[in-house]
């Protein structure tokens, strides 16, 4: 089923939307590594490029392109091939061309100005969000009737997971501050693919700091090695899960 | 070769197909005929599997198509709308859908020879027309020399040249023993192409005769005219009864 997959991701490293994400990537890290000599910095900002960027690109692109492909995957399952085995080499096309632009635009720069452990980390956590949020773009897809819906879900989503969730865990442990809900907000990151990633990232760094209430709690809880275990795990199941997921729905569904 | 017994599919509350019952056989040339959003479309989705039916079954060749990809080897599918990744040449397109089926090594390139599209095919599938991308997907329909062709609309949009060379491949296919099942609103395309005529309305199947048959019973020899004529018939019954 990898042929499937490899003329995706032909098609995807010529696909213009691709080239600009790679380019505007390497432009942000070039900038912001050059920009000062304190590298922790750098690398704190490109994390934060990373976090805000890739979701919301990987979700809503990922998406569209699916939409966009529906014909022609109902005219490769007109094949005898299975329903399962398209959409996984679609996914892995898809997840493999993004993860290629990220590690191109961010990996690239970083191997050459900053060739430290963290960089190696950070690329990872890229890669990674890049898998978790190709999966939910991919469940997305499966999920809505329409193209516009679709899309509008995965803006949705994305923002959600960016920026909403941070806000919800605020007013939740301002909530609830006069109780003991340590363990309950180390639960509640698991929830969030974005968070595990930063704080897989500051747990490298270890500038508790910058890591906020949540970070410093995890931290506390699970220490610096155990902590990026639990946190590596969160978002391995991040992966599988909307993946295994949107084949179940995909092997049901009309097309 | 294709048994269809009580098919039944519902979209919401729309019934888009309703106990159809058919049998179609070797050698013949079946149009599947009905207006907009009469069922066409989910019936030919449903012999491919795309469409999952609540009730009935679907036969083929004696093998029951449920959760059996295998089946699909004998089908040529051609789609109503052709669309492909964009950044893909038409060679790709091609390369691809051979790779897919790889205990399959001999193709039938004819009508890719013939519409021309050897000399294109390096361009992109982005910057095709809609009338070159339907002749692709001619191409793949007729790739493996399949039993069964389901061709969706394979005329519209095509030029007159490519029109003539289409209906020319599909009569030569039909005349080999091959089934084809054609829907398609221009009439006049299906004149002297079809040997058998399935009407559907509103998911129903109103009837499925041999063009011998119709022709008999209605006192017209041209295609469309036969159609016009059971309309009418079939709109004064209706008049009479309410």
């Amino acid at each position: 089923m990898l042929t499937v997959s490899k003329y995706v991701f032909l098609d995807l490293l010529k696909n213009r939307s691709i080239l600009v994400y790679t380019l505007v990537l390497a432009v942000l890290s070039f900038t912001l590594l050059g920009l000062d000599g304190n590298s922790a910095k750098g690398l704190l900002s490109l994390l934060n490029i990373t976090l805000l960027f890739v979701p919301v690109i990987t979700t809503l692109f990922s998406a569209i392109y699916f939409f966009n492909s529906l014909e022609f995957i109902e005219l490769l399952l007109s094949q005898p091939v299975k329903r399962t085995g398209i959409l996984l080499s679609e996914y892995a096309g898809m997840a493999l061309s993004l993860s290629a632009a990220f590690v191109a635009g961010v990996g690239v720069p970083l191997m050459i100005l900053l060739p430290v452990g963290a960089s190696f980390v950070l690329i990872l956590c890229g890669v990674m969000l890049t898998f978790v949020f190709t999966s939910i773009g991919l469940l997305i897809f499966v999920l809505s009737r329409d193209k516009t819906r679709g899309i509008g879900a995965a803006i949705i989503v994305s923002l959600f997971f960016t920026l909403l969730f941070d806000g919800l865990m605020m007013a939740f442990i301002f909530a609830f501050s006069e109780y003991p809900i340590d363990k309950a907000v180390v639960a509640m990151i698991g929830l969030n693919p974005v968070d595990l990633a930063r704080i897989l990232m500051l747990l490298q760094l270890d500038v508790a700091v910058l890591m906020g209430y949540s970070g410093a709690l995890f931290k506390e809880f699970l220490g610096s090695s155990s902590g990026s275990i639990f946190a590596v795990g969160c978002m391995l199941i991040w992966i599988v899960a909307p993946l295994l997921l949107a084949l179940r729905i995909f092997k049901k569904k009309d097309l | 070769m294709i048994r269809i017994d009580k098919l039944t599919k519902s979209f919401g509350k729309f019934r888009a197909l309703d106990g159809i019952g058919l049998t179609l056989e070797k050698g013949q040339a079946v149009s599947l005929l009905g207006p907009n959003g009469s069922g066409k479309t989910t019936l030919i989705k449903s012999i491919l599997g795309l469409v999952i039916p609540e009730k009935g079954s679907i036969t083929i060749n004696g093998q029951l198509i449920r959760n059996h990809p295998s089946y699909r080897a004998n089908i040529g599918y051609m789609p109503q709308i052709g669309r492909y990744p964009d950044n893909m040449t038409i060679d790709q397109v091609l390369h691809m859908i051979k790779d897919i089926r790889k205990e399959h090594t001999q193709y039938d390139e004819e009508l890719y020879v013939s519409f021309g599209l050897d000399k294109i095919k390096h361009k992109k599938m982005r910057t095709l027309s809609g009338g070159t991308r339907q002749k692709v997907s001619a191409c793949i329909a007729f790739l493996f020399s399949p039993d069964i062709y389901i061709l969706d609309e394979p005329t519209a949009g095509l030029d007159p040249v490519a029109n003539e060379l289409l209906k020319d491949k599909i009569a030569a296919e039909c005349a080999r023993g091959k089934l084809v099942l054609i829907t398609s609103h221009v009439l006049s395309d299906l004149d002297g192409l079809t040997s058998h005529i399935i009407y559907l309305q509103d998911g129903q199947l109103m009837f499925h005769e041999s063009i011998g048959q119709l022709q008999e019973r209605t006192g017209e020899t041209k295609l469309n005219k036969i159609i016009a004529n059971i309309l009418k018939n079939a709109d004064r019954k209706q008049i009479c009864i309410s």
